[in-house]
């Protein structure tokens, strides 16, 4: 904060500092009063999501129950019987590969610039990054559908013929040729690919940040550059990989278009076999049922909005208690 | 040079600095030099000395040296493990390039790993194994990207042409060429474009209020904008469909608003922060009220790292697909009125375009993506450009 100026005074006893704020001008309350109201647009904002989103909510709520809307895993339209749990999971499982994807990407990658890549090529990769975490999903969703989908499907196969240990990677037992596209691997994995610049361009940011002496001190000793690594700028870097790992979620979590366009069409059942069609997303179910909903289904799909909300606020706040304790310690 | 000679201390003198290993990467230590040596002497000694006997020459240690041994531990490791996976593929019959890459890297890196440990320590070939994984994860991502960027180029280059520019779709179908993306041009710059001269200036004024008023809600606001930074593109257009249920681009603009107003808020608010404080502390010691100090000395100072944060905003906002089409939907005609009816922009174009079966409308989608790449891209430039421009002027006042 400003450090305040001495105030003006005949009496050297009342020389008490005074702050900028103690004796405003009219001006100054006119200054105040703009930014008080534009400070709280943003509580306009939240208390309208609060309040139009649940009461728009309602309806669906009223007719399904709450409790069902939320374990029950169905969305009949005709009928008007909604629940989101399968979305709910989906949207996790979604989010959780894209994560164990991009995480160990974007770490590489931010080492890789500051580090190891020549500092010309190390800049130049920076902007680079910096700029595509700017690009839009609807490229990356694009892209992930007409070129990466199709290199994805043997590595599908291959998985499923080959882990067939792991559960996750085994076929459902249904008969016919299994269809490999709109899974929750390769919509995870597009959304891995969207996130890695986030994540790398955060990490790299607070890596950077390292006293270079420190750096130096490691080298200085005689540790090897993993060691310098290792012991000085991870444990630096920590509460910063954390945070932008969270930044990521959340983005993972409310991808819309992306998981959209590699979905095609969403499953309402949790589905355990994450390399086979059959994926749901509440944001990408919004925007693909959004256009032909009833009023009923419409209150469905904000209801659902919410509970996208409720999950990506946690993760947020989450992400801030982490964050504040790992700093704190180290 | 003896470890008997080292450990007197007297040895870190000027002629002896060259035995010193260190890895000089900025001039800071090279300057600091006679207080450091002094320092540093008691900690290092042996270490230094260990050093010493393994490494004869007295020149510095850099820490990516290449010498003729590693060269060969290379090349060693790289032909068996051609080798082995050669030999694995015509046992096991696994076809592809990429098997062949992994099954390549996975061995590359094991033989590698045996081969340095052969003649030097743990941490050396730990050191050497993490090299080479991360200069992988570098040419993964960088080739990624490139894939990214090469193929909406190479898709999108085909129907982006000066008539793409110009027309709208009202003649062109699935099937008939001609039509264009000028009516989803104006309907984005009119709907970022009103996002923008509202967010903007309240984001500012926020950062204002909450790092340079420091009012009592302070503490309250900070905590939604962070809570707002998280809120999915998606609820902000379900949002404002729930307050207007009916389409038009002024709408979009509502929706884009909210979600640029946390990102650059908080951005503002970081800029601010990097204005010294000498600054202010001079202007109102020289009597100035607050207003003037903000608006006279703060802004003008903090100027191009908060039109950084604008442009940086506005790149965001200009790709937001699914909160525009589900506030201004999408249209074929033009519409230059944002108040009312659906309203085309460039993302909502693309997204309506790829979804249909239609070679010929797939390419317009393509050219779209392109041209929506360019302007964020263009933004992006600018952005840096300024960014750049106006830390090269702070650091020279």
């Amino acid at each position: 904060m400003v450090a305040p100026p001495v105030g003006f005074s005949d009496d050297p006893s009342n020389d008490i500092p005074i702050r900028p704020a103690d004796n405003p001008t009219v001006g100054d309350r006119i200054f105040r009063v703009i930014c008080v109201a534009s400070a709280s647009v943003a509580l306009v904002i939240i208390a309208a999501t609060a309040i139009f989103l649940l009461n728009k909510s309602r309806p669906a709520l009223a007719k399904t129950g709450v409790w069902h809307f939320f374990t029950a895993s169905v969305w009949n339209a005709a009928v008007g019987d909604f629940g989101v749990l399968g979305l709910v999971i989906g949207t996790i499982t979604i989010a959780t590969i894209a994560l164990i994807v991009a995480v160990p990407l974007a770490v590489g990658m931010a080492l890789f610039v500051n580090e190891y890549a020549p500092p010309r090529i190390g800049r130049t990769l920076t902007a680079v990054i910096d700029l595509l975490a700017a690009v839009p999903s609807l490229i990356f969703g694009m892209w992930g559908y007409f070129a990466f989908k199709n290199h994805l499907i043997p590595v599908s196969r291959w998985i499923s013929d080959h882990l067939v240990a792991i559960p996750f990677f085994r076929l459902s037992n249904a008969t016919g040729k299994p269809d490999f596209t709109g899974s929750s691997m390769i919509a995870g994995l597009v959304v891995g690919m969207m996130i890695v610049p986030i994540i790398t361009s955060v990490s790299r940011d607070v890596m950077a940040r390292v006293p270079r002496e420190q750096c130096e001190g490691a080298l200085a000793l005689g540790g090897s550059r993993w060691a310098m690594i290792r012991d000085v700028i991870l444990p630096y870097g920590k509460s910063g990989v954390v945070g932008a790992t969270m930044l990521g979620f959340g983005r993972a979590l409310g991808e819309t278009v992306a998981v959209a366009l590699v979905l095609q069409n969403i499953s309402y059942q949790a589905n355990p076999h994450i390399v086979q069609h059959g994926a749901g997303s509440i944001a990408a179910n919004i925007f693909l049922r959004f256009g032909e909903a009833s009023p009923l289904e419409l209150s469905a799909l904000v209801a659902s909005g919410v509970a996208l909300m409720a999950l990506t606020f946690t993760v947020g706040f989450a992400a801030r208690r982490v964050v504040a304790r790992t700093t704190r310690f180290s | 040079m003896t470890s008997a000679d080292i450990s007197s201390g007297e040895v870190l003198t000027d002629e002896a600095s060259g035995a010193v290993p260190t890895m000089l990467r900025g001039p800071a230590t090279a300057r600091k030099g006679p207080r450091r040596r002094r320092r540093v002497h008691s900690v290092t000694s042996e270490v230094v000395a260990d050093i010493q006997d393994s490494d004869d020459d007295d020149s510095p240690r850099s820490v990516g040296r290449t010498t003729s041994a590693v060269v060969v531990e290379y090349t060693l490791a790289t032909l068996t493990a051609v080798n082995l996976v050669v030999a694995l593929r015509m046992l096991l019959d696994w076809g592809g390039l990429l098997s062949f890459v992994v099954l390549f890297l996975v061995s590359f890196i094991c033989f590698h790993y045996a081969l340095v440990r052969q003649s030097s320590t743990k941490e050396l070939a730990a050191d050497r194994m993490t090299t080479t994984l991360i200069w992988v994860i570098g040419a993964l991502v960088v080739a990624s990207l490139m894939w990214i960027f090469g193929f909406v180029a190479l898709k999108g280059v085909k129907q982006l042409r000066p008539g793409f520019l110009v027309r709208d779709m009202r003649t062109a179908g699935p099937n008939t060429p001609g039509g264009g993306v000028l009516h989803s041009m104006v309907g984005s710059f009119e709907q970022v474009g009103i996002a923008a001269a509202f967010a903007i200036p309240v984001s500012i004024l926020t950062a204002v209020y909450l790092h340079e008023l420091e009012g009592r809600m302070a503490r309250a606001i900070r905590f939604i904008v962070e809570g707002l930074a998280g809120l999915p593109s998606i609820v902000a257009g379900l949002l404002i469909f729930s307050i207007w249920p009916r389409y038009a681009g002024i709408h979009a603009a509502e929706a884009l608003a909210i979600l640029m107003i946390p990102t650059v808020t908080r951005t503002s608010e970081e800029i601010l922060r990097t204005v010294p404080d000498s600054l202010r502390e001079a202007a109102l010691a020289l009597g100035a009220p607050q207003w003037r100090v903000v608006t006279r000395v703060v802004l003008p100072t903090a100027k191009s790292g908060l039109l950084t944060a604008s442009i940086l905003g506005i790149a965001r906002a200009i790709g937001e697909t699914a909160p525009v089409l589900l506030t201004a939907f999408d249209s074929k005609f033009m519409n230059k009125n944002p108040l009312k009816e659906p309203q085309s922009s460039l993302p909502t174009f693309a997204y309506g375009n790829i979804r249909t079966q239609s070679v010929l409308q797939n390419d317009r989608a393509w050219a779209a993506a392109l041209l929506l790449l360019l302007f964020v891209l263009v933004l992006f430039t600018m952005a840096r450009w300024i960014g750049a421009r106006g830390a090269k002027r702070l650091g020279r006042n």
